[in-house]
């Protein structure tokens, strides 16, 4: 039996050896592997590219204060881009659960229909949930919009959800109980993680100062945004990665006051809205430097 | 004739929309003994082609005889013959000069060739996408391979950046792996040995027998799911019946959450004792012949043991804090934002829930929306007012009340019943007329297909509860004066008897011309309608009713004053006589026999009495006289509205 890590590095060896870049996780609090921008960014333009890295991925409203043994404030993800999409991809992705140890001849598998929309991304695709043995393992989207933007090439979105995935192959009831390291196991890991976090998004976080905090990092990607329009030379260099960072941020403070009960249902759309606002401007912008950005 | 195979070879097809592209195939498609068929990866036409279409000839007219010279060396030249080749012909519109132009058949293979690209591009999906980039072709998923074969020979094409060929691919991970070459009468064969049952109708009762078999093995049997059987035989492609075990102690919980929780998460069929208790069993269709070292059994009962977990602790938080005490956390639940909270809607709907139902009604009305903040809800949204009623009961709220609560978003379609009780179809309609007043008040109004309220369908279950319900409502109080809402509910009323019911269209006008306050009583008077109807003089009156309407209009005001019998004419007595012996109450089919019967005298009147008569006295004698007939005639139904030879 595998151990959480092994699974990992199957997964990354088995892309790896279809000419994936391995890419470690982004270092800014994201929602999804969708947000690192080695996939909202780099599925702009016309650049082939492909590129596989474990994204940990927080969901504030989802803590349980490490209690329940399925839901968790941050899990892991593992997330595949293939730009373009090669015609056999889901013969490649049901080769990966192969290489992790799945004998898909002797399991239910199935690909039911689940579109993927992300309002503060400005972002669908279209796809399915893919069901083993009645349990959901991955999400699999060809995107057709990031950014407002429709997309030159059509990539794959492949995202493996690795606590469901291993937990299956280890036969856990719990995530906890999943080994992650030899003598290891996921709540020696990450349980503190779990309960800390779920104390200070739900009890402790100081709402004014993250509304204040939002309104910043909101003022920050916007003034870049606009700054690199009203760039006449450089655009090169201008630093829209940077802008970008602070999208980021003002994402995880939405879903921080949202986990608080700070938004009601009214402002949520109000502030999707921003967030959108500044995801489409950095994603137009970043195109639009994709013509300078030539590796000297 | 030869034979004919189409197989668009696809990514999984979401399997609600396989049915409609199904039927577009089949109508579209030239040929003969059309066959559709689908699997979650394939779209499949057989059909009977004839090899060549016949040669045919076709006349072609140009200008007049009369034209010659440079005119007419136009037409030769625009048409492709000669002079010499044309004849004059005689036409009802003269004589023009004419050819008969030769078109030889086409070989199917050709015509297929240039056709079956559009047609496969043209299927409708309700939503597609591009690949594998911008400017690709748009289809439901990728299409990854074509068969097309006609006869023993490929029909060539391509389409989407795929090659049609004679190849096709059997299951995912069974069977071959590689290729497989096919002929039309090998296709079903092929596939069967790798695992693809093409007919959809054969896995649909291969689910169903094994459903049942497997159930009746545990001396059990299995919910019937029409739908969900629909589901299950298009998102696989051999569908195996397993049956997996659940922890007995789950079934303190709800059978409506359990069943949810089968159902809509994990596409599984519940399963029953003989006396319709819930067994802790339920039944999963696989995508694989067999689960001989009981994986698949294994994964999905984990599976659900988690969810049921889950469900147990919504089901335990939620009992905390009790309906009543939730009822103001709906200030926080917005309805709609231009119309406000749950907590608004929820005194408007108790008040008018209890003026049309009563108390229980009313106390069902101010818990009815406290469900909207458990976590059940949340969880398992199509369970709304279902698990409020099932929390009022377990909290002790009398039986009527949590009952209405239970019931209050039926009927969810026009197959659904309607709430069982008085105060249920008091809240329902409350709670639907609420939404109805509120949305048109701010102008929330449908137009078209457009209606993200789905008001179509509240006012629809309204109508539906006011004529097959026992309530004592009439449509004027529900409209509250609003005309554009008047005007919404009356296309749902009439929709309602002609689409539901089966009412002919002009009756149901006819009737709802003579009122509709009351749809209890719209719906006896379009069914003493419909009886009377076949009896041979009710056509006859019907006619000679919009007659006397049609006078009626054209001699504008009459003055006021009784009829006087001395100024009658024999005919006119008679008429008069025997209208007045039509009962002005009781039931209505005989009523309306009463007037049909009347046929012999209106025709004896329209025979012989001139109602213009010159002198003015008797001529509104004689008015006053149709005005009562036709006064007395219309209080069942309008006549003049119904449709006569």
């Amino acid at each position: 039996m595998d151990t959480f890590q092994e699974t990992v590095f199957k997964l990354k060896k088995y892309w790896a050896d279809r000419g994936c870049i391995i890419q470690e996780p982004y270092d800014t609090e994201v929602g999804a592997g969708t947000m690192a921008p080695e996939t909202f960014l780099r599925v702009l333009g016309g650049k082939p590219y492909k590129v596989a890295y474990v994204q940990p991925s927080r969901r504030p409203a989802d803590g349980r204060y490490g209690d329940n043994p399925n839901r968790l404030y941050k899990h892991m993800q593992l997330q595949v881009i293939l730009k373009p999409t090669p015609a056999d991809v889901i013969d490649q992705y049901l080769g990966s659960l192969e290489a992790i140890g799945i004998d898909l001849s002797k399991h239910d598998l199935k690909l039911e229909e689940d579109n993927w929309e992300s309002p503060t991304l400005g972002a669908w695709g279209i796809g399915w949930q893919v069901m083993l043995d009645g349990m959901e393992i991955t999400q699999f989207t060809y995107f057709q919009q990031v950014g407002g933007l429709d997309l030159e090439h059509v990539p794959a979105e492949i995202t493996y959800g690795l606590e469901r995935i291993v937990s299956f192959l280890q036969g856990k009831e719990s995530v906890y109980d999943i080994e992650w390291a030899p003598g290891f196991t996921y709540r020696d890991v990450r349980y503190f993680d779990e309960l800390q976090q779920s104390v200070y998004n739900f009890e402790m976080a100081d709402v004014p100062r993250l509304w204040r905090l939002l309104d910043e990092y909101e003022a920050e990607a916007q003034r870049l945004v606009d700054g690199y329009r009203l760039a006449e030379t450089d655009k090169r260099r201008f630093p829209l990665l940077s802008a970008y960072d602070n999208v980021l941020k003002c994402s995880n403070l939405f879903n921080l006051l949202d986990a608080r009960g700070a938004i009601s249902v009214t402002e949520r759309v109000g502030v999707i809205a921003r967030v959108r606002k500044l995801a489409v401007g950095v994603a137009q912008a970043f195109l639009d430097q994709e013509q300078y950005r030539e590796v000297a | 004739m030869l034979p004919f195979l189409l197989e668009i070879g696809t990514e999984e097809i979401p399997d609600s929309m396989i049915p409609a592209a199904l039927e577009f195939l089949r109508s579209k498609f030239p040929g003969e003994n059309v066959r559709v068929d689908a699997t979650a990866r394939r779209l499949v036409v057989r059909a009977d082609v004839a090899a060549r279409s016949a040669d045919r000839e076709e006349v072609v007219t140009g200008p007049p005889a009369a034209v010659t010279g440079k005119a007419l060396d136009g037409f030769c030249a625009k048409q492709g013959v000669s002079a010499a080749e044309l004849s004059v012909v005689e036409t009802a519109k003269g004589k023009y000069w004419s050819f008969t132009r030769k078109i030889a058949g086409r070989d199917a293979a050709e015509t297929l060739r240039e056709e079956l690209p559009g047609l496969i591009l043209s299927i409708p999906w309700p939503k597609t996408m591009y690949w594998p980039s911008l400017g690709g072709p748009k289809f439901i998923r990728p299409i990854r391979w074509i068969v097309a074969l006609l006869g023993t020979d490929v029909v060539p094409f391509d389409c989407a950046g795929v090659t049609s060929s004679n190849v096709t691919y059997g299951h995912r991970r069974l069977g071959s792996r590689g290729p497989l070459p096919v002929t039309v009468s090998s296709y079903e064969d092929v596939l069967a040995e790798n695992f693809v049952i093409v007919s959809a109708a054969k896995r649909r009762s291969k689910i169903e027998t094994e459903v049942a078999a497997v159930a009746a093995a545990a001396g059990l049997q299995a919910k019937p799911d029409a739908k969900l059987l629909e589901v299950l035989t298009y998102i696989t492609e051999y569908p195996t019946a397993i049956m997996g075990t659940f922890d007995a102690s789950f079934l303190t919980l709800p059978s409506e959450v359990l069943v949810t929780v089968m159902r809509h998460h994990q596409k599984y069929f519940s399963v029953e004792d003989a006396e319709g208790v819930l067994a802790p069993h339920f039944i999963a269709i696989m995508n694989i012949p067999a689960d001989p070292e009981g994986h698949v059994v294994n994964g999905n009962e984990r599976v659900l043991r988690a969810r049921f977990n889950d469900a147990r602790f919504f089901y335990d938080v939620d009992q905390k804090k009790p309906l009543a005490e939730r009822v103001e956390d709906l200030s926080h639940v917005t309805f709609q934002a231009k119309v406000g909270n749950y907590l608004e809607k929820t005194a408007r709907v108790a008040a008018l829930a209890g003026e049309l139902g009563g108390e229980n009604a009313a106390a069902a009305g101010l818990l009815c929306k406290a469900d909207l903040t458990t976590e059940m809800v949340k969880e398992f949204t199509d369970l709304q007012g279902i698990v409020g009623g099932l929390y009022a009961r377990a909290q002790g709220h009398p039986r009527p009340v949590a009952q209405a609560i239970y019931e209050h978003y039926k009927p969810l379609s026009m197959e659904d019943t309607i709430p069982s009780t008085h105060a249920g179809q008091a809240l329902s309609v409350a709670d639907k007329v609420d939404t109805l007043r509120t949305c048109f008040a701010v102008g929330m109004i449908p137009t078209g297909s457009k209606d993200p309220f789905a008001l179509r369908r509240a006012a629809q279950g309204v109508v539906k509860i006011l004529a097959e319900g026992n309530l004592d409502v009439s449509t004027e109080l529900l409209c509250d004066g609003n005309a554009q809402l008047k005007d919404f509910l009356r296309e749902r009323v009439q929709f309602y008897f002609r689409e539901v019911c089966g009412f002919k269209y002009d009756e149901v006008a006819a009737v709802l011309a003579a009122g509709w306050t009351d749809l209890r009583d719209v719906k006896s008077r379009l069914e003493a309608v419909q009886q009377v109807r076949v009896s041979p003089n009710f056509e006859p009156v019907a006619a000679a009713v919009k007659r006397i309407k049609n006078i009626l209009t054209q001699a504008g005001q009459i003055p006021k004053g009784d009829v006087d019998p001395e100024l009658f004419t024999e005919p006119e007595r008679l008429l008069w006589h025997h209208g007045m012996t039509v009962h002005d109450t009781g039931p209505y089919a005989p009523r309306l026999q009463e007037i049909a019967d009347l046929r012999p005298n209106v025709d004896k009147f329209f025979d012989q009495v001139l109602v213009n008569d010159p002198d003015p006295k008797i001529r509104e004698n004689r008015l006053r006289l149709l005005q009562s007939l036709n006064a007395k005639f219309s209080s069942i139904a309008d006549f003049s509205e119904i449709v006569t030879n």
